[in-house]
């Protein structure tokens, strides 16, 4: 077998969010290409943004995404607000940080649980994991739930949420409907503190790498609403400055734009990794203390342990929500007042899947001139790419559907959000 | 050999948000799974069983040649189609290409456009198959996704309302925001179903869930510009939104063009 080219392909790729395959061919032991397509059709929001009024935005940039709506929302209302100079603080801002914290909740348990897991485990998904592993399905499912809740407490719904609007909210809770969360979160909490000791228990291939991670950092919180742009390569810069930090290629074989690092050329990684890494003396001591516990570093370059940080990162962000509601005090608006101007403004997230960056020019009408959104999984495709060259490579002895299950899972760590990516993924292994 | 019925679900151009409503349905999974077969759903399980299939449910909408063929492969698999969301059921979000020209959206988004292959509309799965069976919204309701699933299994007529929004704010005892605050709203021409979210959150209705049942989109405007409580302009993009491509909305925003 080793004169023979050997082409690992998947069409549809399972267990992500959206439309990608793979496609591996190895000739005799070497692995000679790797491409993660994704073949998602693109549907041009950068485009149809243009001419919209700049309050229809958060409104329009939810539907990129059913899977994390409130990061695109919020990504997007911050460009459009920095660009107005309008900066909220207390609890309009704790409130942003609510609602996404029940996104990270949600999408988290979803990828845990129902996508990530049942590689570690040896299941097709978590539907067939329920009949050996009842307790802990439920207990995702659960968890997921609370998370949902939480959205949909603030939006009115959990996808594509209608309360967050440029200065604010439509609608604000009072003290006393938001103490009605402090019940499910509780056990939200609980249960993710399981999952840190349930997941923390899985074998982990031994894959360290050398990335360069790219989070967004803020002086006082573990980023997730807002902040500027850090990286291990110790740049540390504003969100105006990203897209001279990196530079966006257009590859032939995929529809997501691809994401390298200007002055090196090299693939970088956004997502739980980096953002634990790069951020990990913001999280509270006991949360170090239980990842130090559970066997992760200071820092986590194994992209297989990502499934720990992400229980790790639900831990914090029940907690983040319970200290939240537990201090709010309901400002007297639910949103501050703007003059319009001719500006431009950009903003960085934290979507569960990574840095998130919108920029917004809007004229003295606030109308929208241009766009520019570079999604997180647009950026780790690259990266994914180059996981797999190594990965595989390592597993070459393997028959090809035990490899093709192996690859697949070394995409699934990075949770890839392809219905975000395209402007934006699809597996094939081909064996010489 | 399993005699539950097999159920399949389609991704087309779309946010997945739909189909998430089904991994949404937290308490009810496992009850699902008791009851159907889930026997091809990429979102959530690398298993996938052959067809033909019982149920298709498809999300998204058609915006490639590659994807008409494969709507027609999904349609000679499947006793029953069920489109949801938006997307599926009036071309979604990017419909609002097809009032422009699309070598311009492209150029926007890609500096290399010739890589890229897409159709020049957005259109609806109804456009390119038979359909059984259409659930709006934008996301669709996770409770009517189980409404009209338990209706086919049991061989019923699906509960799902065919009236507007207007109704759902009386039933919650919201009052009316056109009305009692001057707010813009779709309310009266749009189809129930989500429960009059935005009222409730003081704001207008915008419609993500299409036009309801024979709806007058032309009277609506009409006094909404009557009343001075929004522009031509704001009145034309507020029609072409999520569900632009809907021939009610769609013709509507064109006069107001």
């Amino acid at each position: 077998m080793n004169d023979k080219t050997r082409t690992i392909k998947v069409d549809y790729l399972a267990r992500v969010e959206g439309e990608g395959a793979m496609y591996l061919k190895i000739e005799g032991n070497t692995l000679k290409d790797v491409q993660l397509k994704i073949f998602e059709p693109p549907r041009f929001f950068e485009g149809f943004l243009q001419g919209r009024d700049h309050t229809e935005v958060p409104d329009i940039t939810a539907r990129i995404c059913g899977i994390c709506p409130v990061a695109h929302q919020l990504s997007s209302v911050y460009a459009v607000e920095n660009a107005l100079g309008i900066k909220l603080e207390g609890p309009l801002h704790d409130l942003r940080r609510l609602i996404y914290c029940g996104e990270w909740i949600t999408s988290h348990a979803l990828h845990i649980y129902m996508l990530h897991a049942p590689d570690f485990l040896g299941y097709e998904s978590a539907l067939h994991m329920a009949a050996d592993y009842p307790n802990e399905v439920q207990r995702g499912l659960q968890l997921k739930k609370v998370g949902g809740q939480l959205q949909t407490f603030l939006g009115g719904r959990n996808i594509h949420p209608v309360s967050v609007r440029v200065g604010g909210f439509h609608k604000i809770p009072s003290k006393e409907e938001l103490l009605t969360l402090k019940e499910p979160l509780e056990r939200a909490r609980e249960a993710s503190l399981k999952t840190v000791r349930w997941v923390s228990t899985f074998d982990f291939p031994d894959f360290e790498q050398d990335y360069t991670f790219v989070a967004v950092h803020h002086p006082d919180e573990y980023a997730i609403n807002e902040g500027d742009i850090a990286s291990s390569d110790g740049t540390d810069i504003e969100a105006e400055k990203f897209e001279q930090y990196i530079e966006e290629h257009q590859a032939k074989h995929t529809n997501a734009i691809q994401c390298v690092i200007r002055a090196t050329q090299k693939p970088y990684q956004v997502g739980p990794l980096a953002r634990y890494s790069l951020n990990f003396d913001k999280l509270p001591p006991h949360i170090q203390a239980l990842a130090k516990e559970v066997g992760l570093g200071e820092t986590c370059s194994n992209p297989f342990k990502s499934i720990i940080v992400r229980s790790i990162e639900t831990l914090y962000a029940c907690e983040e929500a319970l200290r939240i509601i537990d201090n709010y005090v309901k400002p007297e608006k639910p949103f501050v007042k703007y003059e319009l101007k001719a500006a431009t403004g950009c903003a960085v997230s934290e979507a569960p899947r990574g840095l998130l960056f919108h920029r917004y020019t809007m004229n003295e009408k606030g109308d929208i001139e241009k766009a520019n959104i570079i999604p997180p999984t647009a950026q780790n495709q690259k990266m994914i790419e180059d996981d797999l060259w190594k990965f595989v490579q390592k597993y070459l002895d393997l028959p090809d559907e035990k490899l093709q299950w192996q690859a697949e899972h070394a995409i699934r760590n990075y949770d890839p959000c392809i219905s975000c990516s395209v402007h934006f993924l699809k597996l094939t292994v081909d064996r010489i | 050999m399993t005699s539950k019925p097999k159920l399949a679900v389609w991704k087309f151009a779309s946010c997945s948000g739909c189909q998430l409503s089904l991994l949404d349905c937290e308490d009810e999974l496992l009850a699902i799974v008791g009851a159907v077969d889930i026997a091809n759903f990429p979102e959530a399980s690398r298993e996938i069983v052959d067809g033909p299939y019982d149920v298709s449910l498809v999300e998204g909408s058609v915006t490639t040649q590659h994807e008409i063929d494969r709507l027609k492969d999904v349609r000679e698999q499947s006793k029953y189609i069920i489109t949801i969301g938006a997307c599926a059921t009036a071309g979604g979000i990017q419909a609002l290409r097809n009032f422009k020209d699309m070598k311009d959206f492209v150029a926007t988004v890609y500096a290399h456009p010739e890589y890229i292959s897409t159709l020049a509309n957005s259109t609806p799965i109804s456009d390119h198959i038979k359909v059984d069976y259409e659930l709006q919204g934008c996301p669709i309701n996770k409770n009517q996704l189980l409404e009209v699933l338990g209706a086919l299994l049991h061989g019923r007529r699906a509960n799902i309302p065919n009236y507007s929004v207007c109704v759902e704010c009386k039933q919650r005892g919201t009052s009316c925001v056109a009305v009692s605050k001057g707010i813009a709203c779709l309310g009266p021409v749009t189809k129930a179903g989500c429960g009059a979210i935005c009222p409730t959150y003081n704001r207008g209705c915008y419609g993500c869930f299409g036009p309801m049942e024979t709806p007058n989109p032309e009277g609506l405007s009409n006094w909404l510009l009557d009343q001075k409580l929004i522009e031509k302009e704001d009145m034309m993009r507020m029609f072409r939104t999520f569900t632009a491509g809907a021939p009610a909305f769609k013709k509507e925003s064109e006069r107001n063009e």
